[in-house]
């Protein structure tokens, strides 16, 4: 079936719904971005569940010096599993695949993705990719155990053999593939499904973020794929190309990794860079702090992002030192313009508490912790006195906490758009605070106890007892997360089609929310004009219009 | 330790949390340490009281809709350029710092580390003296205080972390690469060191001591490895050690599951 | 149309200049050629657009003052619902099996990729231009 679809203009009666199948062959057909998206975040909340459910046995078993909740060897595929889970099922495609593939096209006042099939193609090769690098739990000899890094040749055949191991490589070529073409996906709706008069300077920040990301998956993505054919060959075909034995390079593994792993971090980071921008712009009611300063500072961090992989490898003493450090250090300052943007947006509004909003501005302050350290690892002495340690652990997951409070600040806003229902405010505060407090006493003391020696990756730690405390203390923590994660699952169920929302709840500024919630088959009935990156509040509030520098209200802009 | 860092750097700048350690860079990479710090306190300290105040004074009282503006060029130019020359500061310090400890002054000492799963081997060469340790029976590296020690490391089988954290330090031994490098301990004692790359099943195990001794102790400590049956003995050891490494089974803590 | 391809342009132009520095100062080529890749991917399409965006008339959404009246018209056609990338996706599935458990798997996975790509040209050509 093919709907020939005309551009909407000024029509105001709704267009002809598409009649098609329903129940689970809807599900099993559907090309509609919106149920794609829909299908996308529901499996990647499931995904961030298990995976935080992986990191709370984790947590369980470091709580005494000589855990014995799990063995060695099940505690080597418990957070290789965690690691896993969060990064590639989780983190990723909840950005790229969830949110980005729901709200992008609304954005941007286009129908549909640019190739709905491949679309929904992506889904099913995350969902089956998924499944894939889980089954390993259920082989013989377990799941995956060698770091979500898959170091070589520890990842080699003679080190772990095994199905466990397979599984995660089959596993992440799917997901890979999977990401690969929602990146072109992407792309192709931002250059050529873009409505009248949406140029390119203004577009939202959140679908220039998106943009953003896509290219550095376009980049990067290949890389890994081609990394891990590299390593399976390695490990069936009798290819030597990461092992001494046969003339390979261990170290060339960790660069293929890390060329993809670090602009890996800033596909995860810049889908949720965009949610919050916008959000905190929505609920200071003012636009976008310098609005082109932040599309450069995005386009700055993306392409800085490639130059600086082997800032993951300064320890091993064969990499360029100077270029790395210099290139790592320079992202902060396109991050801190993102901040100061963040601050300038709120200053002199009017900032309504929402939780969206306060989800935001616990990732403003947990992203900055998280910021300000890496800034530390960018050098490297310091990093070879924290590399490996706790420090390091703290460090990113002060970052990834910070994106899990964005990312849950995008359902709480986004959400009512995409279901039509508004979640409850008040189960949302208090599922902020024990977000944001659990991750402080959670990621805090892991700071210290990594500056006091303590490697990562430890099951066991009975020669330091001192360690012990600073470990409980964030057991602590990551049981206050885990609370507040039950508390959104609460929250879901509490408010199940319980508090209509309406087009437009937040009095949203970009385009998404002038059509209903949720929006109709193909998006819009009709469009406002477009005159600047905020054409829902341009029509709703045609008086207050974004002032150039210098100007007040009233001043005839 | 950390008053002790504060006597020592003859300074009273806080510790944040780190230590200045036992050799001459890990007292540098400190001070590196404390500037960082410093300067990231008052970075995030101003960022933390401006969002405090911009959500506290701006929070919404009504449904006044504010001023829109959007753009104040020389602010934003400011906040770009600030924070490019402090990234210039930091840069410059690092590298002040990174030269001298990836440096590789002239050495009296020379000692081969080898890892391998889950072990360490401490060659000397020149010397008999051979230590091998694997998991909790913990191998001693003996090296002599003021002293530019020279570290050749390599790995075995795979990657693995040389970290003693008394020296603020660390480096991959790596399969088929040699890494090099220089320790100068400034004062006597034995410091924790443990692997710090995962490394397999026992990594969490993988330890070794080191201990830093005068000078005359360090050459009657080689000396004790003088004569064939020592030498012979430590080369039975290692021997012994590696055929193990495949099979053991560590003192503390029971696994329930073993190796896969 | 422009400003694509100056994005694409300029990533490329920045991926060109820092994989050269990279490059010539630390000698490792792993970097160097992935970098020389990425210089690529930013200006294959980067030179695409800017070829076009001289050739094209320009296009609504590139004009500041267009309103959605200018754009009326066709947008394009667009598959309502299709069962092929489901197929696609589970025959990706089992040849990613095959890695795992047996080559033998190959078989029933290949078959359906290439039933799924057979059917999804033929749903295309039914509906017209997709």
């Amino acid at each position: 079936m093919v709907d020939v679809l005309e551009r909407p203009a000024t029509r105001n009666e709704p267009p002809p719904e598409a009649h098609g199948p329903t129940g689970l062959l809807k599900w099993l057909t559907t090309t509609d971005h919106k149920v794609i998206g829909l299908s996308y975040t529901v499996t990647a909340v499931i995904m961030m569940v298990i995976g935080g459910a992986f990191a709370e046995i984790i947590r369980a078993q470091l709580a005494t010096p000589n855990g014995t909740l799990v063995s060695l060897a099940q505690f080597n595929e418990l957070f290789t599993m965690h690691g896993s889970v969060m990064i590639y099922l989780f983190a990723g495609p909840f950005a790229f695949g969830a949110l980005a593939n729901i709200i992008v096209p609304i954005q941007i006042g286009a129908p549909d993705m640019a190739f709905p099939r491949l679309n929904a193609l992506s889904y099913w090769l995350y969902l089956t990719g998924s499944i894939t690098m889980l089954s390993g739990f259920f082989t013989a000899g377990g799941a995956a155990n060698f770091g979500w890094v898959g170091y070589a040749p520890l990842s080699n055949s003679l080190n772990t053999p095994g199905a466990g191991a397979d599984l995660w490589i089959g596993g992440l070529l799917l997901t890979g593939f999977s990401a690969i073409f929602t990146g072109v996906n992407l792309v192709a709706t931002i250059f050529y499904l873009r409505a009248p008069g949406m140029t390119m300077f203004r577009m939202p920040i959140f679908t220039w973020n998106m943009l953003v990301t896509a290219i550095l998956i376009l980049l990067a993505f290949p890389v890994l794929t081609a990394g891990l054919i590299m390593l399976y060959a390695d490990r069936h075909f009798g290819t030597h190309i990461f092992s001494v034995a046969g003339g390979g390079v261990p170290v060339l593994w960790q660069h293929i990794f890390w060329f993809w792993g670090h602009p890996e971090v800033y596909i995860l980071a810049l889908p949720f860079f965009g949610m919050v921008t916008e959000i905190i712009a929505v609920f200071s009611r003012k636009p976008v702090f310098g609005y082109k300063g932040m599309v450069f500072a995005t386009i700055s961090i993306a392409a800085l992002s490639l130059g600086v992989w082997a800032h993951h490898m300064f320890t091993t003493g064969v990499v360029l030192l100077p270029f790395f450090s210099a290139m790592s250090l320079l992202i902060a300052v396109p991050t801190g313009i993102k901040i100061f943007n963040w601050i300038g947006t709120m200053w002199r509004g009017e900032v309504w508490f929402s939780t969206a909003m306060m989800m935001s501005l616990g990732f403003l302050v947990t992203f900055l912790i998280g910021g300000l350290t890496g800034v530390y690892l960018a050098s490297p002495p310091l990093d070879f006195f924290t590399h490996d340690t706790y420090f390091v652990v703290a460090h990113f997951h002060s970052v990834v906490m910070a994106l899990v409070m964005a990312a849950m600040a995008g359902l709480y806003y986004w959400g009512p758009k995409i279901t039509g229902y508004l979640l409850n405010e008040k189960i949302g505060r208090v599922q902020f605070w024990f977000l944001f407090v659990g991750t402080q006493v959670f990621t805090l003391p892991l700071y210290l106890v990594g500056l006091r020696g303590m490697p990562r990756r430890m099951a066991v730690y009975p020669h330091d007892p001192q360690w012990q405390f600073l470990n409980d203390l964030s057991s602590v923590g990551a049981v206050l997360i885990g609370i507040s994660t039950l508390l959104f699952v609460a929250n879901l169920v509490y408010s199940w089609k319980k508090y209509p929302a309406g087009a437009n709840p937040w009095d949203g500024q970009t385009l998404e929310w002038f059509t209903t919630s949720p929006p109709p088959h193909h998006n819009f009935y009709r469009l406002p004009p477009i005159r600047s990156e905020r054409p829902t509040w341009d029509y709703n509030h045609p008086e207050h219009r974004a002032l150039p520098h210098g100007r007040r209200n009233g001043d005839g802009a | 330790m950390g008053t002790a860092g504060l006597v020592l750097s003859g300074c009273t700048v806080p510790s944040f949390g780190a230590s200045p350690g036992d050799t001459t860079s890990s007292r540098s990479v400190f001070h590196l340490w404390q500037g960082f710090s410093i300067g990231a306190a008052i970075i995030g300290g101003l960022v933390v009281v401006l969002v405090l105040w911009a959500v506290l004074r701006y929070r919404r009282r009504s449904e006044r809709i504010p001023d829109q503006h959007q753009y104040h060029i020389p602010l934003e130019l400011t906040y770009t350029i600030v924070p490019i020359l402090i990234v210039i500061g930091l840069f410059a310090a690092t590298m002040v710092v990174e030269t001298k400890e990836v440096a590789n002054p002239h050495t009296n000492v020379t000692i081969d580390v080898n890892a391998f799963q889950w072990g360490w081997k401490f060659t000397y060469p020149g010397s008999n003296a051979v230590v091998v340790g694997q998991t909790t029976q913990t191998p001693t590296m003996v090296m002599p205080v003021d002293t530019n020690v020279h570290i050749n490391l390599t790995s075995s089988d795979v990657v693995h972390g040389f970290y003693v954290k008394a020296f603020n330090f660390s480096r991959y031994a790596l399969p088929g690469v040699l890494n090099q490098f220089t320790l100068r301990a400034v004062s006597t004692g034995t410091f924790f060191g443990q692997c710090t790359q995962l490394c397999g099943l026992y990594h969490s195990l993988m330890w070794f001591d080191v201990k830093v001794v005068t000078p005359s102790q360090y050459q009657t400590w080689l000396a004790s490895f003088h004569g064939t049956a020592a030498a012979a003995a430590a080369a039975a050891a290692s021997a012994a050690v590696r055929q193990q490494t495949s099979s053991i089974t560590p003192t503390k803590p029971a696994t329930s599951r073993g190796a896969n | 149309m422009k400003v694509e391809a100056r994005f694409l342009l300029g990533l490329g132009l920045f991926f060109g200049v820092v994989g050269l520095i990279y490059w010539l100062w630390s000698g490792e080529d792993a970097g160097g050629v992935m970098l020389g890749a990425a210089m690529l991917l930013g200006f294959l399409p980067g030179g695409y657009y800017l070829y076009w965006s001289r050739r094209m008339t320009p296009r609504p959404e590139d004009d500041p003052e267009a309103t959605p009246a200018t754009g009326a018209g066709v947008v394009g056609a667009f598959p309502s619902t299709s069962i092929w990338p489901f197929t696609l996706g589970m025959g990706a599935f089992v040849t990613v099996l095959a890695l795992v458990f047996g080559i033998w798997l190959l078989v029933p996975g290949l078959s359906l990729v290439v039933w799924a790509l057979l059917g999804a040209v033929a749903e295309s050509r039914r509906g017209g231009h997709v």
